[in-house]
């Protein structure tokens, strides 16, 4: 009784978890009416390519010892991660001004240029 | 140690790496309860004598040594108490989510040469960004607790912290750059010999570095004067206001925890790790001063060598916290963005510069850092060549950077 | 014990492998927690279960040998989140904001989505034959010295390449790109948070007077939040 999933993890297991979490954000995004909500969405979704990116460029994960993207994939997730940070401090920026300007984080009022 | 049950008992690998696992959780763990134990009494009798005054003396002999003891027990049998209107799930896991961090701060930790949870080649951030998250709980207890005076706590408590973690890593990589290495193992052993090979002595802008360092971790583990988050006189407790009994004990832990934690860093970053000031087993020509080669007994004492140290840090710690009136989040905040980020950027530029220009010291050849002697992950000593098998023929990155470089 | 009775306990638990549980253990973390953010509607909530997704996502880069990613993970991300979780907090001092429901024609029609989005992601998943492939398991070298020098400039890991006349060129103008492009966010986001002068009072300055802290400080914006949100 041996679990074939057990012992051979392998890029495609990473892929699938990868996109549970992208899933996971774009239905975040598309349902939270709190403006943080969304952001949280956001992380998700970068976090869900970023778990591509890793398992792309492991070497450890790829079944014949060379992985697809080699380095590039680690430096990617870097890059994916710092852009990340960044674009939640603007994000949150706009949100407490939002905010302050409204007095509530729902992002449906946010209608002003509705016309 | 696993390679050893493997090879030499012949227990399957899975098995083997259990073991060792739950052994180092288990010596981790008492690491962190003992101490606690060890440092709320001394924290008494050092606040006692600070303020003139004796402190424990009746519980366990002559010196109340096990006061903190008794005072566990009574925790145990306290009433465990919860808000009406809190939140009953993070009110109840926030305890254990600021301990679990301190405690995984330590998997990484070297205690000895190779006398670590996990060598991990990243360890210097892998132990500051898991210790970072232990306001996740107290941001949690406070918001839980459904009480204003845990909220003001918790929220001052998080933009200290998120502050502080910016010229705490800005002082963690002055050694990384000393080094050359991630890894805490191997930090350590580049100072090994005189004290004059400890990074605190390698230039002037270490010296003072390690002062900002110092000043970072007291304001990241919350104790005084920056110990915003539990200011009894304007608070009443702070974060854990509402708590009581066992979940108290462990935001305790923690904080023990993570003082011991930051203290020690200290020592490894900059105060020689588990190398003592004098090389004693060179000159007794026990060993070639190089812990690679060293018997098992002389890590051990590496391991009371840091133990030591890592006291007296936390000692300073408690010394400073019964001497320096609480500082306002204002001062706090200025002490972080005006002066300890500008310095530690200052200095971190002139240690980058005092590598390029003067790499052996000021006068030439005075300070003999062990550089060369291990090129950090991949020369750590002969067995594990095999296993961290080089994908490019077991060239190490150092030759090759050499190599890219002419 | 001998070894006959490790052997036979060895067959009991085959799945003791050490790497196929932590992956099960992280990943399904990861996956449960990322739903949990989807499924609750505190905002308090949801970021903790946001913490334990990210949390867990720096183990599974741990497991895949990319350490220093796993760290910076862990550091930023995290740390990224935790200001997430404060504004959380902040902003749902005022109970009206703690749960800001969502219609259920809504959800419904977003699972739908969803699971027609994973069925397409996760079949693309399995669909070439070499990503399915068992990794070897073999520990690798470490990945934190060639990637810092990567971002320098210098590709160290592709030197012994004899294909290659030249080394690939590295990551050096991203990088610095990256580097000012975090500057320009970080004085954009402190001037869009600034606090600001106005005629109108805003909600929160009738409930709090902000007398005693420092306007312009981030502190002085949140304390003040507070106070106003908890009246």
């Amino acid at each position: 009784m041996t679990f074939a999933l057990f012992g051979v993890v392998s890029v495609s297991h990473y892929l699938v978890v990868g996109a549970i979490l992208f899933t996971c954000g774009v239905v975040c995004m598309a349902l939270k009416r709190n403006a943080v909500g969304v952001l949280m969405g956001i992380e998700l979704v970068l976090n869900g390519a970023n778990v591509n990116f890793v398992a792309f460029g492991s070497e450890y994960l790829a079944g014949d010892g060379r992985s697809v993207l080699g380095l590039d994939g680690e430096v990617m997730a870097l890059f994916v991660i710092l852009l990340a940070a960044a674009e939640a401090a603007v994000a949150l920026a706009i949100t407490l001004n939002f905010y302050n300007n409204h007095a509530t984080v729902d992002v449906d009022r946010a209608d002003d240029l509705h016309g | 140690m696993a390679e050893f049950l493997i090879e030499t008992i012949g227990l399957p690998v899975w098995l083997s790496w259990t073991a060792i696992a739950g052994l180092s959780a288990f010596l981790i763990l008492n690491v962190i309860a003992g101490g606690a134990l060890v440092f709320i009494w001394a924290e008494r009798k050092i606040a006692a004598r600070i303020q003139d005054r004796l402190g424990p003396t009746r519980t366990g002999g002559r010196f109340g040594w096990l006061q903190s003891l008794a005072d566990g027990i009574k925790l145990l049998a306290k009433e465990d108490l919860m808000p009406d209107g809190a939140d009953a799930l993070l009110f109840r896991i926030a305890p254990y989510v600021s301990f679990c961090a301190s405690f995984c701060a330590f998997i990484a930790l070297p205690f000895a040469f190779d006398v670590v949870g996990q060598r991990l080649n990243v360890g210097v951030f892998f132990v500051v960004a898991v210790l970072g998250l232990e306001v996740f709980g107290v941001i949690l207890a406070g918001y839980a607790s459904a009480s204003k005076w845990s909220l003001f706590g918790a929220m001052r408590e998080a933009a200290q912290v998120v502050s502080y973690e910016v010229p705490l890593g800005m002082c963690v990589v002055v050694p990384v750059m000393l080094a050359g290495s991630m890894d805490l193992v191997t930090i350590g052993e580049k100072q090994a010999g005189w004290a004059s090979n400890w990074f605190i002595f390698h230039d002037p802008f270490t010296f003072i570095i390690f002062w900002v360092y110092y000043t970072c971790a007291l304001a990241s583990v919350n104790r005084a004067p920056f110990d915003l988050a539990e200011a009894e006189s304007e608070l009443v407790a702070g974060f854990h206001t509402e708590y009581s009994g066992l979940r108290w004990s462990f935001f305790f832990m923690a904080e023990y925890g993570s003082m011991f934690l930051v203290s020690a860093l200290a020592a490894i970053l900059f105060l020689g790790g588990w190398n003592g000031p004098v090389p004693v087993s060179k000159l007794l020509g026990l060993s070639d001063g190089m812990a690679v080669n060293a018997p098992y007994a002389l890590r051990l004492l590496g391991c009371v060598n840091l133990f030591l140290k890592a006291a007296v840090g936390v000692f300073v710690m408690m010394w400073i916290r019964w001497t320096l009136p609480r500082l306002r989040i204002d001062q706090v905040m200025t002490t972080c963005l005006k002066y300890c980020t500008p310095i530690a950027a200052a200095m971190f530029v002139g240690v980058m510069l005092w590598q390029l220009f003067l790499p052996g010291g000021l006068v030439p050849g005075s300070f003999q850092n062990a550089a060369g002697v291990r090129e950090g992950w991949l020369e750590q000593s002969g067995s594990e060549e095999s296993v961290n098998k080089d994908s490019l023929s077991g060239i190490t990155p150092s030759r090759r950077i050499a190599e890219v470089s002419r | 014990m001998n070894h006959e009775a490790l052997s036979v306990l060895a067959s009991l638990f085959p799945f003791l492998d050490w790497h196929g549980f932590f992956f099960l253990l992280f990943a399904g973390v990861a996956c449960v927690a990322a739903v949990m953010v989807v499924l609750s509607d505190n905002v308090v909530r949801m970021a903790l279960h946001l913490v334990l997704s990210l949390g867990a996502t720096a183990g599974l880069f741990f497991l895949a040998g990319a350490e220093f990613v796993g760290a910076m993970q862990l550091m930023i991300y995290v740390g990224g989140t935790l200001v997430l979780l404060v504004f959380g907090v902040m902003l749902t001092a005022q109970t009206q904001l703690v749960a800001l429901r969502t219609p259920a024609g809504d959800r419904v029609i977003a699972g739908i989505l969803a699971a027609a989005l994973l069925a397409v992601l996760v079949q693309a998943a399995f669909s070439i034959d070499s990503w399915q492939k068992a990794g070897q398991g073999v520990a690798t070298a470490p990945t934190a010295t060639p990637l810092g020098m990567a971002l320098v400039g210098v590709r160290v890991d592709q030197v012994a390449d004899e294909n290659l006349v030249r080394p690939k060129s590295g990551y050096l103008l991203p990088f610095e790109i990256v580097s000012v492009h975090l500057l320009v966010v970080l004085v954009g986001a402190a001037y869009l948070a600034r606090a600001k002068r106005r005629r109108v009072p805003r909600p929160v300055d009738l409930v709090a007077s902000a007398d005693s802290v420092k306007p312009g400080s981030p502190v002085a914006a949140s304390s003040t939040l507070v106070a106003g949100g908890s009246e």
